[in-house]
């Protein structure tokens, strides 16, 4: 044990505990916005890992004030991250399902088409990759996914 | 779909923060689920159960009442640290629904026990 | 196997960690990142809760959290492993489910 060896992790596509090829999957739950937290950013770099791993990513679900993190509207300074851009990056590369939860959306101001139309809103601002959905998703999610891993604050 | 067992893990106070509220919709929402569903009120989480709340004059809503209509969801299992009571100088009698009451060792099993663990 | 206990807070800010070290059971490990890394400090507060907690549990910590705050691996309480965003992964496939102290 202690800093004589390396950080376990270190070493793609299997498990340093086994050494076996492993396939699991992940439900993430996500409970902060943008910025505010370093919850969308702990969760990202998870889910990324996860990916690179071989594991697969059941659902990214968006909580509490986490459904921020799925605006098409934001700007980030030049010099640094796009977390919103980077979400829907992963999304697209792999396939990922992220969803941002209905309530915690319509409260917050997060809005896709349908939304748009069915609540007589004038703009909708939901970034790619992302989709509205209810709180069944996360239960469903959770439900096929071997782990749920949470992020919050 | 398999039946998990499922806990949803209550460790702060209302009104301060949406987490109670939002969280509350969580359990209903997953109890259509037919899970095998429990909550757990720990640290700040147990004034949640705090009987006579009145958010009335801050212009929040009250929601403690859906505590009480949870076993209209089959959602019966509710349970409460003792612990996190006494350090709050509450006890069973401040709580507005039944809750059972666990030592550490019985929530360290309960946490076992359970298949997922959501967190707000 | 056990639980995968993550406690992200640091414990001079809430008392997050206090809670996870007294439900966590012997045989699960805890996984400190984000602002959680500031209680693996020699020297601080937690050093003896800690290394009292490792008798029983499995103690990492997330090393790119550490990184970012000006923490060398030197400054950690003996006992404590390092682990990059993959071994957090790892530890999760390891163990039986992960919870989030928040």
């Amino acid at each position: 044990m202690g800093r004589g060896r390396p950080p376990i992790g270190y070493y793609r596509g299997q498990s340093v505990f086994t050494g076996d090829k492993i396939d699991m999957r992940f439900a993430i739950q996500i409970n902060e916005g943008p910025y505010q937290h370093q919850t969308s950013d702990s969760a990202y770099q998870f889910t990324l890992a996860a990916l690179e791993k071989g594991h697969e990513v059941v659902r990214v679900f968006f909580y509490h004030d986490g459904v921020n993190n799925g605006t098409r509207l934001a700007t980030p300074p030049q010099d640094d991250r796009d977390i919103t851009g980077r979400w829907s990056e992963l999304a697209a590369a792999h396939g990922l399902d992220l969803v941002l939860c209905v309530a915690a959306a319509q409260k917050r101001g997060i809005v896709d088409e349908g939304e748009m139309r069915r609540l007589g809103k004038d703009a909708d601002n939901i970034a790619p990759g992302f989709r509205i959905s209810g709180l069944g998703q996360l239960i469903e999610a959770a439900i096929v996914a071997d782990r749920l891993v949470v992020f919050g604050d | 779909m398999e039946i998990k067992k499922f806990l949803y893990l209550n460790r702060r106070a209302p009104y301060g923060s949406g987490y109670a509220q939002e969280s509350l919709d969580v359990v209903l929402i997953g109890a259509a689920f037919d899970q095998d569903i429990s909550l757990l009120f720990l640290d700040d989480g147990v004034f949640q159960l705090k009987g006579g709340q009145d958010p009335a004059d801050i212009d929040l809503k009250d929601f403690s009442p859906a505590y009480c209509a949870l076993d209209m969801y089959d959602v019966e299992k509710l349970y409460v640290s003792g612990e996190s009571l006494a350090a709050r100088g509450l006890s069973g009698k401040d709580l507005l629904v039944k809750a059972e009451v666990l030592n550490d060792a019985q929530i360290r099993d309960l946490l076992d026990e359970h298949d997922v663990i959501f967190s707000f | 196997m056990g639980i995968l206990h993550t406690v992200n807070k640091s414990p001079f800010e809430k008392s997050s960690l206090q809670s996870c070290l007294r439900y966590a059971k012997p045989g699960s490990a805890l996984l400190l990142m984000e602002d959680g890394v500031y209680a693996a400090l020699r020297g601080g507060a937690f050093e003896e809760p800690l290394k009292r907690a490792a008798a029983d549990l499995s103690l990492y910590c997330l090393e790119p959290d550490l990184k970012a705050r000006g923490f060398p691996p030197e400054r950690l309480i003996d006992g404590i492993r390092l682990v990059d965003y993959g071994g957090f992964v790892d530890l999760a496939v390891e163990y039986d489910k992960v919870q989030a102290w928040l």
